[in-house]
């Protein structure tokens, strides 16, 4: 704020001065100008009266000559300095207002605005740094969780989008280029309640910077980082970034899963959904030969994965020179029907269209389901506005990358246990993995459940850790049963118990808690309240342990003693 | 030499010449204190106040507060003048014109704490 008034002051400068002078001269060369009372007497005017003519001369205001009637000789100075005096003024006005438009002036008002905003914020937050399709995306999936952020980015129309999207949550933004130290500050990466920073503009470099400067200022801050690259990742891990995430490789991964463990892979799907969203069906992916168009990074990616499968993968590429093709691959688009015969299109069980062109990988589709209907078809989408080309059904699956990195950070930032449970769960096999999706469904029909973390601690679970300070056993099942009638079970699932010795893949209702042991549950969102009973009362939480009320008062503990 | 500074000394020192010429002489005598001078030392602090704004240096900001002390004290003398001779019918009594005074002398030392601390400034400044 000190600098904003420094610069006004600075620039005004030159007007005040200009006006100040006009302003002495005027009044007096009025005292110094012999006039006329009312009876004809010489008559010299005093400066209180001088001064006050000047000052409604100056603004043109006119009140007329007072005291008395002027003479020629004090008209014709106020003449003068009428014309004088409203330029004077239109100068020190015109400067004023130019000065309030003026670039720096608004960025410097802005950056305070913004850095007050983040100040006041006084619950957990993350820093967004990139608010182009990922970043907007995640921030708007926060935002509906009533969590906030900051948001940087270098673009101010998107930081315009940002305060005009109509959300129950104001979040600050501000335009600023995220890779200098002083801008996350602004963003709040020193604040006491900021949780993590995420780094999602389009450049590495970009992010990498991010993450080192949050990593030095704030080494205990966990950060997150979108790449693209491989040598940018390894450099990202070296000084210890939290999560590092590549679209491509994340999505390849997942599609590897699905060849063999098509279940797997079903609950690793749902688990990125936001509560209440359809469940998707179980995708079997034919096997056989694949056609990939495009070798880039997501070609690549998925290379190596459907390879490893055990898939026969036919590459189609329009640039030879490329690195690492594969000897056999077909050169051209895939968009007409020639290459794609070349590459064997009838023999083939699917086809990638993975080029980083939308138009073509629509084009890629159209041919290909001509030439073999029966092609199962996965797309790559790049333009998140295209999103309703790539709708009609004409694709099996479409990956988006902003939906992938969106989806994949909102889950890192708002139930971290949910890639623990899945990591853990990939050690089973797929009928475990099936057998899961069917309690899934049975708990919630509609739509995905909601899921959401527990953590055995004094606020969020009162009853409980005071139970497990007087040595009462707490197990699981305790949670899980109904306050009302704790014969009857919550439609809710253990997904996770999170303990010292380490962490249960659906752990069973018998096993014990312990202070800071976190859980992870999946039910609807009533049964989420009616937990919150067994956590938080302690009458509800006796009853589920005893199957009686226990008295709560020094009253009803004595009647009770005094009748056993 | 700078052209600059020139003019920025010459109005921090003019101001406290014109304040000290118009304080100077007997307390209570309406005949010792012209009126002109009295404008033009207020006139003169205005400019010196001006030519003080946007220096974020410490003895920039000390400069201006001097400064402002100074305008304060001026224009209060101005106003218990204007309100003795035109607002009410005291006119100037030994007691109005100590009053005024005694306030130009409050500006007087302010603005000699602003010459000296330029006077101060130059000489740790000299090379």
């Amino acid at each position: 704020m000190d600098s904003i008034v420094f610069l006004i002051l600075r620039q005004m400068r030159a007007p005040l001065l200009l006006l100040t002078t006009i302003y002495a001269i005027a009044t007096l060369g009025l005292t110094l100008i012999p006039g006329m009372d009312d009876k004809g007497q010489v008559w010299y005017m005093d400066f209180f009266h001088a001064f006050y003519f000047v000052s409604f001369m100056g603004t043109t205001t006119g009140f007329g000559e007072i005291p008395y009637p002027f003479t020629d000789a004090q008209r014709m100075w106020a003449l003068i300095f009428i014309y004088i005096s409203v330029a004077t003024w239109v100068y020190t006005i015109g400067t004023l207002i130019r000065l309030w438009q003026n670039e720096t002036l608004q960025k410097a008002l802005a950056e305070h605005r913004f850095q007050r905003q983040v100040r006041q914020i006084n619950e957990s937050f993350f820093v967004v740094c990139g608010y182009g399709n990922t970043g907007s995306r995640l921030v708007k999936s926060l935002r509906k969780r009533l969590i906030r952020a900051s948001v940087l980015d270098l673009k101010q129309d998107r930081i315009d989008a940002l305060m005009l999207a109509e959300h129950p949550l104001f979040l600050p933004g501000l335009q600023a280029d995220a890779s200098t130290p002083r801008n996350l500050v602004l963003a709040g990466i020193m604040h006491p309640m900021c949780k993590s920073v995420v780094a999602l503009t389009d450049d590495n470099a970009v992010n990498l910077h991010i993450a080192i400067t949050a990593k030095v200022l704030k080494p205990e801050l966990k950060v997150i980082c979108r790449s693209d690259s491989h040598e940018i990742e390894a450099n990202m891990a070296s000084f210890g970034t939290d999560a590092i995430i590549d679209p491509f490789d994340s999505f390849a991964k997942d599609l590897g899963l699905a060849v063999d463990y098509p279940y797997q892979y079903m609950l690793s799907d749902w688990f990125r959904n936001e509560s209440g969203e359809t469940l998707a069906p179980v995708m079997q992916l034919p096997k056989g030969r694949w056609l990939l168009c495009g070798f880039g990074r997501f070609g690549r990616a998925i290379h190596r994965e459907l390879v490893d499968a055990g898939m026969t993968v036919q590459v189609i590429e329009p640039n030879k020179a490329l690195l690492n093709l594969p000897v056999n691959a077909v050169i051209g688009d895939g968009t007409e029907a020639v290459t794609l015969n070349q590459a064997g299109v009838s023999e083939a069980v699917g086809i990638i269209a993975g080029a980083d062109d939308d138009s073509n990988n629509l084009s890629i589709i159209v041919t290909a389901k001509e030439l073999n209907p029966d092609l199962f078809v996965i797309a790559r989408q790049n333009q998140q506005a295209n999103s309703r080309l790539f709708a009609h059904p004409r694709a099996e699956l479409v990956m988006e990358v902003s939906d992938v990195l969106a989806t994949k950070i909102r889950t890192l930032l708002t139930n971290p246990l949910v890639d623990d449970f899945l990591s853990l769960a990939r050690a089973h096999d797929d009928s475990w993995a099936q057998n899961l999706t069917e309690r899934i469904r049975k708990i919630s029909p509609s739509g995905f459940p909601e899921v959401w973390e527990c953590v055995i601690a004094a606020d969020s679970a009162h009853a409980v850790s005071n139970a497990l300070t007087k040595g009462t056993d707490v197990r699981i099942e305790h949670l899980t049963h109904d306050h009302h009638d704790r014969d009857v079970s919550l439609p809710v699932l253990a997904l996770l118990h999170s303990n010292s010795q380490g962490a249960f893949c659906m752990p069973s209702g018998h096993a014990s808690l312990a202070a800071n042991d976190r859980l992870l549950f999946a039910g609807s969102a009533a049964s989420r309240a009616r937990m919150q009973w067994n956590l938080q009362n302690e009458v509800a939480l006796g009853y589920m342990l005893t199957g009686a009320s226990l008295p709560q008062t020094w009253l009803g503990r004595w009647l009770q003693r005094a009748n056993s | 030499m700078n052209l600059e500074k020139v003019v920025f000394a010459f109005t921090i020192i003019l101001a406290l010449t014109l304040n000290f010429g118009f304080f100077t002489g007997d307390i209570g005598n309406a005949a010792h204190h012209n009126v002109y001078e009295l404008y033009a030392a207020i006139f003169v602090n205005a400019i010196a106040t001006i030519l003080k704004f946007g220096d974020r240096t410490h003895m920039g900001a000390v400069l201006l507060a001097a400064s402002l002390v100074a305008d304060i004290q001026l224009v209060a003398a101005a106003g218990v003048w204007v309100y003795a001779v035109h607002v009410t019918d005291i006119g100037l009594t030994p007691a109005i014109v100590a009053s005024i005074v005694s306030l130009a002398g409050g500006a007087v030392i302010a603005n000699t704490i602003s010459v000296s601390l330029l006077v101060i400034e130059t000489v740790m400044l000299r090379r």
